[in-house]
């Protein structure tokens, strides 16, 4: 049995002007314990809201999503918000820590809505995970006072203090340079392999989303199965045939941006994938350019 | 419990970061606690004051005049005698232990610069606390004076200035008495309220009995000793009519007749001043309220991608809603601690004499009801002025708080 599964999910929203947006058309999704899952997609194709779902910060408009096999809609909104803060650990691209707070007092946040020997031991389990994380040194330290990487650090401990068995990371390293990305997904991986959370990452970059065991691709609202063999080297299937397609490769064969092929298929893979043809050369490229 | 905790931890963590709005918000709260709190107690002390103040113009509530005449005139010292020994038979058969005998005569009293009849009322030790006598200095009677060799006496500030002495801790003597004087010693000074320019003194009754007589010849009034008890408001009009029966049939030949001081009962202020006290305080108050709820409302606002983030980590819609009126509540409720600890500090140091022209002999402690009443008032409004912030704060949307 999955841990978390979505069968035919859509959400939609209903507009301003009374129009309906179907921001998730017909998701399915299975998420096993200690699975690392990707999910890539352009800005706005619902890479969020997905999350949003899967967290239980949100509700399915139809479909089905079953929690170890509870269908979310027999749980009361207490217990779903109950589940939420034991269950799910949240790592957002903001880092979203609370201001005014050491990073201390940050981690041992959620554990004030714990109970029984995490509530009331809950400094000494915070200070415990910051060190785990690399900053036992710096419980007492601002977030503001952090770099970009640490604050994402003093998140992550934030989301695990609590023993999540999900881990729903979005955009965990937006913010951050390459390097301190790299570094943040191997704490991340480490993490959720020692607690044997599954790790469920939103992300554009291919390269944090080519370290899951399984990618899918986020398009106008469905969710489609890819393979990140390597970075920039995208499978997709089409049926059951996997089609190979690259938005562009470097004469060392690392993937390089390039420009979709006019009349192509836009993939909505950033930077901008195209479907399965071969990278455009420089002439082409600048043919396109004058055709704009 | 440990959603309590976590509730007051967490409200009590918002305080800390945002001390600053909130102790601005928090000024006219404690303000308000304090005028409530402080009017409330000032009160209790004014109508202390008017309270000793009647007591001692007409001795405690309620007391029991037992007068007695003779029908033919001065009494004899034998029928003073005999009334004495009515009126302490009277005592001791109704267990009344606080009285005093109250003679109001006058004696000779010789000065340096000559003898004076000096006016001289005879009372028992009971005396000061019946009227709340007062001494300036020195000290009142004790019960052993009456068995002293000496009498003793208690006199005001004109007497002692007349006897040319400026205290009594050199414990000055002076003659009293005629044709067979008696040295007796001042050993204290009366506080009086007024500017008194005639001396005048106090004697032990007893010792007066026994150095000067009870001859009612000399005494004012109807020359015999009246004696005062105090006695429990529910018992006075029983023993109005026992001791009136009782004595009178002791003492043939006198008249006897009994007044009570209830009629003289001192002004009650406890109504409209406390009333009035109170409505200022609370319009206070709730302009303090009202800037707590503008300075909750714009904190909330502030915070609403907090309250999303404490969403994802489990707060349900009733501990944040639970939360945010908490942290208004703790604040207020610090801030009525502190108003009343300042109305304490104010009430403490107010100069009793000065304010209410006398001094108090029992200042009333602070009143614990006072304090209540402003910590409830401050809570109350906390409750309130946390409501409409607890309200918005439950309303956000979780998705969209995150992404504030």
């Amino acid at each position: 049995m999955a841990l978390l599964e979505l069968s035919g999910v859509t959400r939609t929203v209903l507009l301003p002007d009374d129009r309906r947006l179907e921001i998730l058309r017909g998701v399915d999704l299975a998420v096993g314990t200690g699975e690392h899952v990707s999910v890539v997609g352009r800005s706005g194709t619902g890479k969020s809201t997905l999350l949003n779902i899967l967290g239980l910060l949100d509700a399915p408009t139809a479909g089905q999503y079953l929690l170890e096999g509870v269908p979310i809609g027999q749980l009361s909104s207490r217990t779903r918000t109950k589940r939420r803060g034991r269950d799910f650990g949240f790592v957002f691209q903001q880092f979203n820590l609370l201001p005014g707070r050491t990073a201390l007092e940050n981690v041992a946040a959620p554990l004030l809505y714990a109970s029984g020997r995490q509530f009331w031991r809950r400094t000494s389990l915070a200070a415990a995970m910051l060190d785990r994380v690399g900053l036992g040194d710096r419980l007492e330290t601002m977030p503001e006072k952090l770099s970009g990487g640490e604050q994402q650090r003093v998140a992550i401990a934030r989301a695990l203090v609590r023993g999540p068995r999900v881990i729903l990371a979005d955009e965990p390293t937006g913010a951050l340079d390459v390097e301190t990305g790299g570094a943040i997904m191997d704490l991340l991986d480490e993490v959720a392999a020692e607690t044997g959370a599954a790790l469920v990452t939103i992300t554009h970059d291919l390269s944090v989303a080519a370290r899951a065991q399984r990618c899918y691709r986020l398009t106008d609202g469905v969710l489609v199965p890819i393979a990140l063999d390597a970075p920039g080297r995208v499978t997709e299937w089409v049926g059951d045939v996997p089609v190979h397609v690259v938005h562009g490769e470097g004469p060392d064969g690392t993937a390089v941006a390039g420009d979709p092929v006019p009349g192509a298929r836009a993939l909505d893979l950033p930077p901008v994938l195209g479907p399965s043809v071969p990278a455009a050369t420089p002439d082409e490229r600048r043919d396109r350019e004058g055709a704009r | 419990m440990s959603g309590f905790v976590g509730a007051l931890v967490e409200a009590w963590d918002e305080l800390r970061i945002h001390r600053l709005r909130v102790l601005l918000a928090l000024i006219g709260v404690a303000a308000a606690v304090t005028a409530i709190t402080g009017v409330t107690a000032a009160v209790a002390m004014l109508q202390q004051a008017f309270d000793e103040q009647a007591d001692r113009a007409n001795g405690r509530q309620v007391t029991l005049n037992v007068n007695a005449w003779s029908a033919t005139g001065v009494p004899t010292a034998d029928q003073n005698a005999a009334l004495d020994a009515a009126y302490a038979e009277a005592l001791d058969r109704y267990g009344l232990t606080w009285s005093t005998r109250d003679f109001q005569t006058g004696g000779s009293v010789r000065f340096p610069d000559g003898r004076y009849e000096v006016p001289l009322r005879a009372v028992d030790p009971a005396a000061g606390i019946l009227q709340r006598i007062s001494l300036s200095e020195g000290r009142w009677f004790a019960t052993a004076d009456a068995e002293a060799f000496a009498p003793t006496l208690v006199v005001n500030r004109a007497f002692l200035d007349r006897l040319g002495v400026g205290g009594v801790e050199t414990h000055p003597t002076v003659l009293l008495g005629r044709d067979d004087p008696v040295r007796a010693t001042v050993i204290g000074v009366m506080d009086e309220p007024w500017e008194n320019p005639e001396p005048t003194a106090m004697i032990l009754y007893d010792q007066r009995a026994r150095w000067m007589g009870t001859d009612g010849s000399s005494a004012f009034g109807g020359g015999a000793p009246t004696l005062a008890v105090w006695v429990p408001p529910e018992l006075a009009d029983d023993l109005t009519a026992r001791l009136r029966r009782d004595v009178a049939a002791a003492v043939p030949g006198m008249q006897v007749d009994i007044w009570d001081n209830r009629f003289t009962e001192s002004f009650d202020i406890d109504g409209a001043a406390r009333w009035v006290g109170i409505g200022v305080g609370g319009f206070a108050l709730l302009l303090g309220g009202l800037g707590l709820v503008n300075i909750a409302l714009v904190t909330v606002r502030y915070r609403i991608r907090e309250i999303g983030i404490r969403r994802s980590f489990g707060a349900t819609s009733g501990r944040v809603f639970f939360g945010v009126l908490m942290e208004s509540v703790v604040a207020t409720v610090v801030a009525g601690l502190v108003g009343v600890v300042l109305a304490v500090a104010i009430i403490k140091s107010i100069p009793v004499d000065r304010v209410f022209g006398g001094q108090i002999q029992e200042v009333p402690p602070f009143p614990v009801s006072a304090a209540l009443v402003g910590m409830a008032a401050a809570t109350g409004v906390g409750a309130l002025a946390g409501l409409i912030p607890a309200i918005v704060a439950v309303r956000v949307k979780v998705i969209d708080a995150i992404r504030y």
